[in-house]
């Protein structure tokens, strides 16, 4: 079991209170972990990736274990402790002013 | 008794306005999609149960929502807009050819006929269609093959369709507006496009008469006459009498003929409303007053209208979708600010009050006239 922690729009979006989680047949990588977010919550399609070419949205970052994982290939393991469900990945929203 | 809904878009969510006919104590709710700009929103024509909105941010992209309930609750429709074919190239601010890349939605219009089917037009412009209440949307891609769609540039709000004008009349018949490429129309339900430019002159582009490149802010119709169209253009406040083959200029004695939004009285088809903005550089109203415009001859002739609107220190601006007009017997006309003002009139504007004063900026303004329960 992958945790996975939202930023609070996604949450309300999503209709979750708290970080969420989904499982993840085979290698656990970005890809496969957002593949199975937006499996079980369609309506998260799109915010986190674009629809189209599947990159990761600008204004949002991965991070997990104390990493910034965003510009990891999304065909990358992730570290074992998100894959072992130790520690969550965090998808959050860049901090802007205004 | 009969009442209205206003439904209001924000940078920061949306909110519904509610009141009886004599539009005198509203309620306010939301906001809905707190924190998202909510660029439109819109009622069905045939069940005004049915809402659909235009949810977005800068960080999740675009969401669609859809109310069964009048905004009560609201659910997550299907947001993926994808280009018809290969996408091509429309014109870069530097003239180089840019790819088309979708952006968001700047308006839905609802069908005439069937809640389930709306139109939306979006950035990079274009006109998407769902006749699924929302599930999936799909391009007319006969407007982007209009073949200047090359020559399309972005004005700096960005390549957006903002407006969308069904004929209720024919069926085949819808007239849309682009910044900056110009009015276009369809008479084969959208499957061929022409441009309907002929009389527009901007001085801002290389050739003032150009087919396409005006930068039309918004168009707007009377459902009893919907072959005449008027448009508030970046200057200019013009007229057409044939569907959009010809355009004249109605500006007339206005202060200034800048401006974003345009209305038509829901039984006057010849009295119609503009805000003058000072200039394409100062988007605020001149001398600081907040004057609604109304001519009651189709053009040309126009009054000022400032009772309960603010004359001085006022420095908002109203946005092209954030005036609507109600269809009560005494036409209601509202107007929303950047400022967080949404102003309305009972009496077609001959008096005016704020609805609300506080609202985060207001990107659109729309009305619900409901039948008695």
């Amino acid at each position: 079991m992958i945790r996975v922690e939202l930023p609070a729009h996604l949450r309300t979006l999503a209709r979750v209170q708290d970080e969420i989680e989904v499982d993840v047949p085979g290698p656990v990588t970005l890809r496969s972990v957002l593949d199975a977010v937006e499996a079980r919550y369609p309506t998260l399609c799109g915010t986190i990736r674009d629809q189209v070419t599947r990159e990761r949205r600008p204004f949002v970052r991965f991070f997990a274990c104390e990493e910034d994982l965003s510009h990891l290939s999304v065909d990358a393991p992730l570290p074992d402790l998100v894959a072992t469900g130790v520690e969550p990945l965090s998808i959050v929203g860049a901090l802007a002013g205004g | 008794m009969s009442g209205v809904r206003v439904l209001v878009g924000t940078r920061k969510g949306a909110f519904i306005l509610s009141a009886d006919g004599t539009r005198q104590r509203w309620d306010v709710s939301g906001p809905h999609f707190g924190g998202w700009e909510v660029y439109h929103l819109k009622g069905s024509p045939v069940d005004p149960n049915r809402l659909y909105a235009s949810q977005g941010s800068s960080w999740f992209g675009q969401l669609m929502q859809r109310s069964n309930d009048g905004g009560k609750t609201w659910e997550a429709v299907g947001n993926k807009f994808v280009y018809d074919g290969v996408p091509g190239t429309h014109q870069w601010y530097d003239g180089t050819p840019h790819p088309w890349e979708f952006k968001r939605v700047w308006h839905v219009e609802p069908s005439l006929t069937d809640p389930d089917t709306v139109w939306a037009g979006v950035e990079d412009a274009a006109l998407f269609r769902t006749a699924d209440g929302g599930a999936t949307w799909h391009e007319l891609p006969g407007l982007r093959g209009h073949g200047s769609g090359s020559h399309w540039a972005p004005g700096a709000g960005g390549l957006c369709l903002h407006t969308i004008l069904i004929d209720p009349t024919n069926a085949a018949r819808m007239y849309i507006a682009i910044s900056a490429a110009g009015a276009f129309r369809t008479d084969d339900g959208g499957a061929s496009w022409n441009a309907i430019n002929r009389g527009l002159r901007s001085q801002h582009i290389p050739n003032p008469e150009a087919e396409v490149g005006h930068c039309v802010h918004r168009i707007a119709m009377h459902p009893s006459r919907p072959h005449v169209l008027f448009m508030q253009k970046h200057w200019d406040v013009m007229r057409s009498d044939d569907a959009g083959e010809s355009w004249h200029e109605v500006s007339g004695n206005l202060p200034t003929d800048f401006g974003f939004p345009i209305d038509v009285h829901a039984h006057e088809p010849e009295t119609i409303y503009v805000v003058p903005i000072k200039s394409d550089s100062e988007h605020y109203p001149p001398d600081g007053k907040l004057r609604v415009y109304r001519s009651r001859t189709g053009g040309n002739d126009w009054e000022a209208l400032t009772n309960g609107l603010p004359q001085h220190d006022c420095y908002v601006n109203v946005l092209r979708d954030a005036m609507a007009v109600d269809s009560l017997d005494s036409c209601g006309v509202y107007v929303g600010t950047t400022g967080g003002q949404v102003y309305a009139s009972a009496d077609a504007g001959n008096t005016w009050a704020p609805i609300v004063r506080d609202l985060p900026p207001v990107l659109c303004v729309e009305v619900q006239t409901l039948a008695a329960a």
